[in-house]
């Protein structure tokens, strides 16, 4: 470590306020560069068209195209499929560059890459992997996961999709809710109980126009209006044998994508969190009333304090679980606690971001109250900030205590 | 035909800068650093050309301090072919002043015998607007400084240059030198991909002294200052108050 | 010591307000004398001959060095080199073209749109977009060098140089002028205008520009844009002020529309009196503005155009 003696004594290096521990030393060249082309698609395609968007409740499905050619989908996924072949870390980075600028947009690209790219690369035939992740890769297919039901959300296991076996293959039943992409989605990760499996939990690949599938949009949300959000709907869907993804059984299947999208979550949140903090700071800069910058009062600087700590920590929580991620020996509570945390200081910091921008802080212009609305989606989808402390939880103890 | 492009690492478009206390220059420690964006729409240019069939090779070329080979990692990724680092200083605070910079791309011409170098105007930190036409005089080569259209046609260029009355158009003989104004193309994007893949594309390293260049600047820094603020000003509210104030400043 | 001055010829007339900062700037350096080169450049030599504070004009006319071609007019000036230290140009697009070409095949550092001048051999400069200003000694002989205008008041006139035809060497033939595209127009130039007026990004449109003309030849001044401005086609290349257009610094400044980018203020704050005229409150042009009016341009633009 080099000695730095910049007004900060000996022995210690100067502070960067915007980077405490200074995560971008602890970046290699790869990462920082695959980062700053995220941030760069991220700030000139995506922050111009969030303000629309977002008061339309209207997603654009060409932006699956420009994430494609960007290559921000499959990140993680192997070269030879046409993925980035790079490592979790730099999954974790795009995230927050995506969410930096919406939510919405990181969930798009999440459920592209972690929900559906994944299941179909761990669990799938090579064929499977052949047919879709390329044309998942380009963003010429846009991908949806059906897990949660009308009736079975924290509870997955309560699931009434069912499987029944036929001669050709499966016939499939039931409804998915909450489904982010589905309206326009040409491939839709489906989890149902199969009987020919003993009634255990597998996953299906189905494609848009099957007979009896249909995915109607949910409209009138308040939060995450820049992604497009639906139902699945499957009457008597036929599917061959070879939608059956034949690598997994039981809900480990559906729970190992949650796992890498939820470690995406805790990457972008902060992304969404370092918006609201920087943006406060300006604000508190800018803004003067009583004859001084807002920003030197004490009240505006204790909740710039809390902001800058839990995005530090939170940051370099999340690193460390990208390099075990990387090193294939992440634990699922691991990233449960980071997820938890870093979701729910983000929607604390948003909430405070929003406050401290006063009666600015309402209007869309500033941005704040939309990070603040969608995080109230992020820290509720993936598994709630309750149930991931029942996770931790049942760890600690030994006791479940989820029934 | 082969086009040469000198690429610089420079502080990053959008950071600050911030003059440090003692007057010894501006603080790039721990600064987020990227191309100077005029040397990006050099490299873009360069590689329309190909694209256009009227080049065949692009080259980018850095000389500074060896984190310039992630500069030249973006102009790979961008599309360039291969690139050449030119290790001349070990501290990103030194900068190689535009006459040793013009004297060693001048060696690498020589070696690499482009029919073209579009180079950027001017480096957005020492602000010089000097190495294309000081590598043009070096080679005694033709100049088409601040482009902002280029059509090559055989031995000649058509440059249409940025100029203070409006615009003008020369006609230079090939090998020339292009430096590339604003308005030239908007430079595009490095994908994600294209950046991985730039890793495998081939880079050379190489010193100052390979090319038996003396780099010492021949110009002392003195001190580096903030230039003096403005006082503040005063909110008008009306346009009539506007034209009041004006009139009591002697303005109009 | 002696000092060799490039005049600004356009078209065989002399720019007169740059030659004359330019010759205020470098007076203390030593003897002055002023180079007017052009495809016809005697009118020129003359006018620059009335100059307070030029000893000599050189003039020399020569079909190659019309258009001001570098390869040409520095071949010419290294030719002249012997005799001075400095050699010295306003930092015009002409000069910057030109003057490092002469520094390189002179082997000396050229030192690029100089701010001030301490002595012989130090100058200040801005750097990083005006961010900074650099001081900077010259350890070479002789020194090349172009002068920011902006900063310097124009020498007087007055004086009655001797003029004195110089020849001309060889064209090397390595370029050659097709055609100029420069806006006719009956307003003051825009480096040397009294009152600069410019819209920015917020005028919106080429065909509501004519809003900011309309004031402009009220007060009988330029019009400038912002870069945001040019980029989008409302304003042609010529009217950019800023680190990448032309800076200025004329009496009086009128900033409308423009949110003030800090490239766009290393153009302009120089001016002795700045308004601004915006309707974003937060924009930082106010913060280099003596009058700022937060306010919609559209209306208080038209107010007044009428009202002054």
């Amino acid at each position: 470590m080099a000695k730095n003696m910049n007004g900060s004594g000996p022995g210690l290096g100067p502070f960067d306020w915007a980077d405490a521990f200074r995560i971008e030393d602890q970046l290699d060249q790869d990462e920082r560069m695959l980062r700053d082309a995220a941030h760069g698609f991220a700030q000139d395609r995506l922050q111009p068209r969030v303000m629309k968007a977002y008061s339309e409740e209207s997603a654009d499905p060409g932006v699956f195209r420009e994430m494609g050619e960007a290559g921000l989908l499959g990140v993680t996924i192997p070269e030879e499929y046409g993925g980035l072949g790079a490592s979790y870390v730099t999954y974790g980075l795009i995230a927050r560059e995506i969410e930096r600028v919406d939510s919405g947009y990181r969930s798009m690209m999440s459920v592209q890459s972690s929900l559906v790219m994944y299941p179909i690369y761990a669990y799938g035939s090579e064929e499977q992997r052949k047919k879709y992740l390329p044309k998942l890769v380009s963003g010429e297919y846009i991908g949806c996961f059906g897990l949660t039901e009308p009736d079975a959300g924290s509870d997955p296991a309560g699931m009434k999709t069912t499987a029944r076996k036929t001669a050709e293959g499966y016939v499939l039943n039931g409804s998915k809710m909450w489904i982010s992409n589905s309206p326009f989605a040409d491939v839709f990760v489906v989890w149902a109980k199969s009987e020919a499996h003993g009634g255990k939990i597998r996953g299906f690949v189905l494609e848009k126009g099957m007979p009896g599938l249909s995915a109607p949009k949910i409209s009138g949300k308040l939060s995450l209006r820049a992604s497009t959000t639906g139902e699945i709907v499957m009457k008597d869907v036929a599917v061959g044998e070879d939608a059956l993804l034949p690598g997994v059984e039981g809900l480990k299947g559906p729970f190992g994508c949650l796992n890498r999208a939820r470690y995406g979550i805790a990457w972008g949140v902060l992304g969404a969190a370092e918006f609201c903090f920087h943006a406060a700071r300006q604000y508190g800069l800018d803004r003067k009333q009583f004859n001084k910058p807002l920003a030197q009062t004490q009240l505006f600087q204790k909740k710039l304090a809390d902001m800058q700590t839990d995005i530090s920590i939170g940051l370099q929580a999340a690193l460390r679980v990208g390099r075990l991620l990387d090193e294939s020996c992440a634990a699922p509570e691991t990233i449960s606690l980071i997820k938890r945390n870093n979701c729910g200081k983000a929607l604390e910091i948003a909430r405070h971001a929003r406050d401290m921008h006063g009666g600015n802080g309402i209007s869309e212009e500033f941005h704040v109250i939309r990070h603040m609305l969608n995080l109230e989606t992020v820290n509720t989808y993936e598994g709630t900030h309750d149930v991931h402390a029942l996770i931790l939880g049942r760890a600690i103890t030994g006791l479940q205590a989820f029934y | 035909m082969k086009v040469l492009v000198p690429v610089k690492r420079v502080i990053d478009y959008n950071v600050k800068v911030r003059v440090k206390a003692d007057g010894s220059g501006v603080d790039l420690a721990n600064v987020k650093m990227s191309m100077n964006p005029f040397d990006e729409i050099a490299v873009e240019e360069a590689i329309r050309l190909k694209e256009a069939g009227k080049a065949d090779e692009v080259v980018a070329v850095s000389i500074g301090v060896k984190q310039a080979q992630e500069t030249l990692r973006t102009a790979l990724a961008m599309g360039a072919d291969r690139a050449i680092l030119v290790i001349a200083a070990d501290d990103v605070h030194q900068d190689i002043e535009p006459l040793a910079v013009a004297k060693i791309l001048a060696k690498v011409v020589e070696e690499e015998q482009p029919g073209i170098v579009l180079a950027g105007k001017q480096a957005i930190d020492n602000d010089m607007n000097a190495t294309g036409q000081m590598l043009s005089a070096l080679l005694g080569w033709s100049q088409g400084t601040f482009a902002s259209e280029l059509d090559i046609e055989g031995d000649a260029a058509k440059i249409t240059r940025e100029v203070d009355g409006g615009l003008q158009t020369i006609s230079v003989k090939m090998p020339t030198i292009v430096t590339v104004d604003l308005r030239l193309n908007e430079p595009r994007y490095a994908s994600l991909p294209n950046i991985m893949k730039a890793k495998k594309k081939p880079l050379d390293e190489k010193t100052a002294a390979d090319y038996g260049v003396d780099v010492t600047p021949r110009l002392e820094v003195v001190k580096t200052e903030e230039p003096p603020a403005r006082a503040a000003g005063i909110i008008v509210g009306s346009v009539d108050e506007l034209v009041e104030k004006l009139k009591e400043a002697g303005a109009v | 010591m002696a000092v060799l001055l490039l005049a600004e010829v356009n078209n065989g007339e002399l720019s007169v307000d740059a030659t004359a900062k330019t010759v205020a700037a470098v007076k203390s350096l030593g003897d002055i004398t002023v180079l007017a080169a052009g495809g016809s450049a005697v009118a020129a030599g003359e006018a620059a001959a009335r100059i307070d504070g030029v000893s000599k004009v050189l003039v020399a006319e020569d079909a190659s060095l019309g258009h001001r071609l570098a390869e040409s007019t520095a071949a010419l000036i290294v030719g002249l080199a012997d005799g001075y230290e400095h050699i010295v140009a306003p930092a015009t697009t002409d000069a910057k073209n030109v003057m490092p070409r002469v520094a390189a095949l002179l082997d000396v550092m050229v030192i690029s749109d100089a701010s001030g001048v301490v002595d012989g051999s130090t100058f200040e400069r801005p750097i990083y977009a005006g961010n900074a200003v650099q001081t900077v000694k010259s350890s070479d002989a002789k020194k090349v060098v172009t002068i920011r205008t902006s900063t310097f008041d124009a020498a007087g006139e007055g004086g009655s140089a001797p003029v004195e035809a110089i020849s001309v060497g060889d064209n090397p033939g390595l370029s050659e002028w097709v055609e100029d595209k420069v806006a006719e127009s009956d307003r003051p130039e825009l480096t040397s205008a009294g009152v600069v007026v410019s819209g920015g990004r917020g005028v919106g449109s080429e065909e509501d520009f004519k809003l900011i003309e309309g004031l402009a030849d009220k007060l009988g001044a330029a019009v400038g844009a912002s870069r945001a401005a040019v980029d989008s086609g409302y304003a042609p290349n010529d009217w950019q002020v800023g680190q990448t257009g032309k800076v200025v610094a004329p009496d009086l400044y009128v900033a409308i529309g423009i949110s003030g980018a800090i490239q766009h203020l290393a153009g302009m704050k120089d001016s002795k009196v700045i308004v601004a005229i915006n309707k974003d409150e937060e924009a930082p042009i106010f913060q280099v503005a003596d009058f700022g009016l937060v306010a919609d341009l559209f209306q208080a633009v038209p107010e007044l155009t009428k009202k002054l």
